[in-house]
């Protein structure tokens, strides 16, 4: 283990609101919030898919909790940030290729994943509806 | 002028003694979780409202007991490096920083291995 004494502390990062929005901000930190989400809907995904098997009649009701209007409003948003997430990580390992850095290709590929999350995001829940019978 | 040794040059750990592990952890598990998220998503668009039979030969059909059981041991590997970098950035206390990350690693892994055996019975059990 290293002992390392520190003198000084270190330094932190600026906080968020000194700064005027832009949508490179925006986005980045909509990634990190999104990852939040994904991370804690993981524990949405245990509970459903392990109350199946404890049988029908606990199934049901993981079912219902997911189709009341509190379960569609979380899966609506797990939807959205599925997508944002998703098709901005693919920005990011294009960055980490070295491709995109230029300000106006980060501005417009910046507005190509906010078109990609909103189009797929309205065709997922449309699917969903109409598979479900309600649409 | 290079402050480093030359074993510590070698070995390539840098400061953090991991090196770029975490990182590229981070990159290949995103990469793979892509084509798995997609494909995840799209299912369970077709198990809107279904009940456990119809859930159950989802799981059970062809290659997806497999995909179901690399997209759970990728996503919640993923899940666990993207918040240890979270707990890195705004917990400054080395106990409370080592103990959360230790906590959140632990969830993962205890809900991916619950989640396996999910994905197992589900298949085998009638």
């Amino acid at each position: 283990m290293n002992e390392r004494k520190v003198s000084r502390p270190r330094p932190l990062s600026p906080h968020l609101q000194v700064y005027r929005p832009q949508i490179t901000s925006f986005l980045s930190i909509m990634h990190r919030f999104t990852g939040i989400i994904l991370a804690l809907s993981t524990l949405l995904f245990s509970y459903w898919l392990l109350s199946a098997t404890y049988g029908p009649e606990k199934f049901a009701i993981a079912q219902t909790v997911m189709s009341s209007w509190f379960g569609q409003s979380v899966l609506c948003g797990l939807t959205f940030s599925v997508f944002y997430h998703l098709s901005n990580g693919i920005r990011h390992l294009a960055w980490d290729a070295g491709w995109g850095f230029e300000l106006d290709r980060v501005k417009i590929t910046g507005w190509l994943i906010i078109l990609f999350t909103t189009a797929m995001t309205v065709l997922t829940l449309v699917a969903a509806y109409s598979a479900s019978g309600k649409g | 002028m290079n402050m480093r040794s030359h074993l510590g040059r070698v070995r390539g750990l840098g400061s953090t003694n991991d090196g770029v592990r975490h990182w590229w952890s981070q990159r290949l598990t995103g990469m793979a979780l892509i084509p798995l998220t997609l494909w995840l998503v799209f299912s369970f668009v077709g198990l809107v409202g279904a009940d456990l039979n119809t859930v159950k030969s989802w799981v059970g059909s062809h290659g997806n007991p497999v995909l179901l059981g690399l997209t759970i041991v990728i996503m919640f590997h993923h899940a666990a490096l993207g918040i240890q970098v979270i707990i890195e950035d705004y917990v400054h206390g080395e106990g409370i920083k080592t103990t959360s990350i230790i906590v959140a690693k632990a969830i993962s892994i205890l809900l991916s291995a619950s989640c396996i055996l999910a994905v197992l019975r589900l298949t085998f059990e009638g």
